[in-house]
């Protein structure tokens, strides 16, 4: 019994990511996300202990808006907005006045974080003079840091947006690097490393996750896991692949509420100091059981809606937040 | 009565039984993408507390009202 504790994957990572805040290896990765469902619970709890150690109590709230909607050139098979697809999605642009009402909607439920997103390649000059004169309607109006998500950028482009006051921008990798292929064609990964590394230099915190439940092994799983801690992003969106008509990925099955809440647990163990965010598919994949993931690793919520589904009313989660004891960041901490 | 169904735009009359159930179950997590009146395919704007759908011929649909 002594010999199978000492090995036991968790009290691996106790004693490595708990006391010495060391992220689990891939192998080690691929340990968690095969644990039987019984052991579940207890993992969940190992990784709330990392986040409380490492991360605090605070829950970092941020709202999300599609300033560009439709009519991507990309073939990201998840996406209903791919121009590519059949997908429903027609294409939408926000106009200025309609961001900072968004930005104050946020800013009402408690957020500290708004997050301004573009389904495009790179950003254009339209929709860089968009982003410029938003940034200055909203700081006029609402108290709240503006975050960007606009795809790859150029470093002029990074430049500009840090000129901006950019807070945060958020380019996710969205999966393993050995699985992106099979998820997007028209660009690489290594090209969305090539602009998260422009945006780490130009003094920008690093937004970037991914989907999981695409059709990625349990080995790809933990590889991105892995992936992400070697780039240390200082936030990680975790969405569960929610299937849209029209697209490649349309007939995915559900990603299964143990394995999604394996997997929130398991990337709080590989990067045990990350902003982990729930973000979208979390209501359809875990339903009522949103709050064990709370208590299982995040420390981070998208509020509201997002950018073509409907997520549950702000109140539901600021209500399950003070059912948790989970103190809303304020914005004086993220300054 | 609805001519089309909001999510994936076919006729209700056709559709029916599971399907239905599972387009009534998804438009509670997604606004609707077609007009159910015409089955034009509508403009969809959403913030974080709501949303609106555009159809060209039938005005406006709000998460709270449909306005012409």
């Amino acid at each position: 019994m002594t010999d199978m504790l000492d090995t036991d994957i968790l009290s691996a990572a106790r004693e490595q990511v708990l006391e010495r805040g060391i992220g689990l290896t891939e192998a080690q990765a691929v340990e968690c996300l095969t644990l039987p469902d019984d052991r579940l619970d207890d993992l969940l709890a190992l990784a709330h202990e990392v986040r409380m150690r490492w991360c605090g109590p605070e829950v970092e709230v941020e709202g999300i808006v599609s300033v560009k909607t439709g009519g991507c050139p990309e073939d990201c098979h998840f996406c209903s907005q791919s121009g590519l697809f059949q997908s429903p999605v027609r294409a939408a642009w926000l106009d200025i006045p309609s961001l900072v009402k968004a930005a104050k909607e946020t800013a009402a439920t408690g957020a500290t974080e708004f997050c301004i997103v573009a389904a495009v390649r790179g950003p254009d000059e339209r929709l860089m003079k968009q982003m410029r004169e938003g940034c200055e309607a909203i700081r006029a109006e609402v108290d709240i840091n503006i975050a960007a998500s606009l795809g790859m950028l150029t470093q002029a482009q990074v430049d500009e947006l840090a000129d901006m006051g950019i807070h945060r921008y958020n380019h996710n990798l969205e999966t393993s690097r050995s699985y992106f292929p099979n998820v997007v064609t028209t660009h690489t990964w290594e090209e969305r490393w090539s602009t998260l590394s422009m945006v780490r230099d130009a003094g920008m915190e690093v937004c970037c996750g991914g989907i999981v439940g695409m059709g990625e092994t349990i080995e790809q799983r933990a590889e991105f896991a892995a992936q992400l801690a070697e780039l240390e992003p200082d936030e990680v969106p975790l969405n569960f692949l929610n299937p849209r008509p029209g697209t490649p990925f349309g007939d995915q099955p559900i990603m299964a509420p143990a394995e999604a809440l394996k997997t929130v647990a398991t990337f709080r163990l590989a990067l045990p100091r990350t902003i982990l965010r729930y973000a979208g598919g979390r209501e359809l994949t875990l339903g009522d059981l949103a709050g064990k993931g709370v208590l299982g690793g995040i420390n981070a919520v998208i509020v509201g809606n997002y950018l073509t589904t409907l997520g549950r009313p702000a109140t539901e989660d600021l209500d399950m937040l003070a059912e948790l004891s989970m103190p809303i960041k304020a914005l004086s901490q993220t300054l | 009565m609805s001519d089309y169904c909001g999510r994936c735009g076919r006729q209700t009359a056709d559709h029916a039984g599971p399907e239905l159930t599972g387009c009534a179950r998804a438009l509670s997590l997604e606004p609707p993408r077609y007009c159910a009146a015409c089955r034009r395919r509508m403009i969809v704007q959403i913030t974080p507390t709501g949303w609106t759908a555009r159809c060209s011929e039938h005005g406006v649909l709000t998460n709270l009202h449909l306005q012409n």
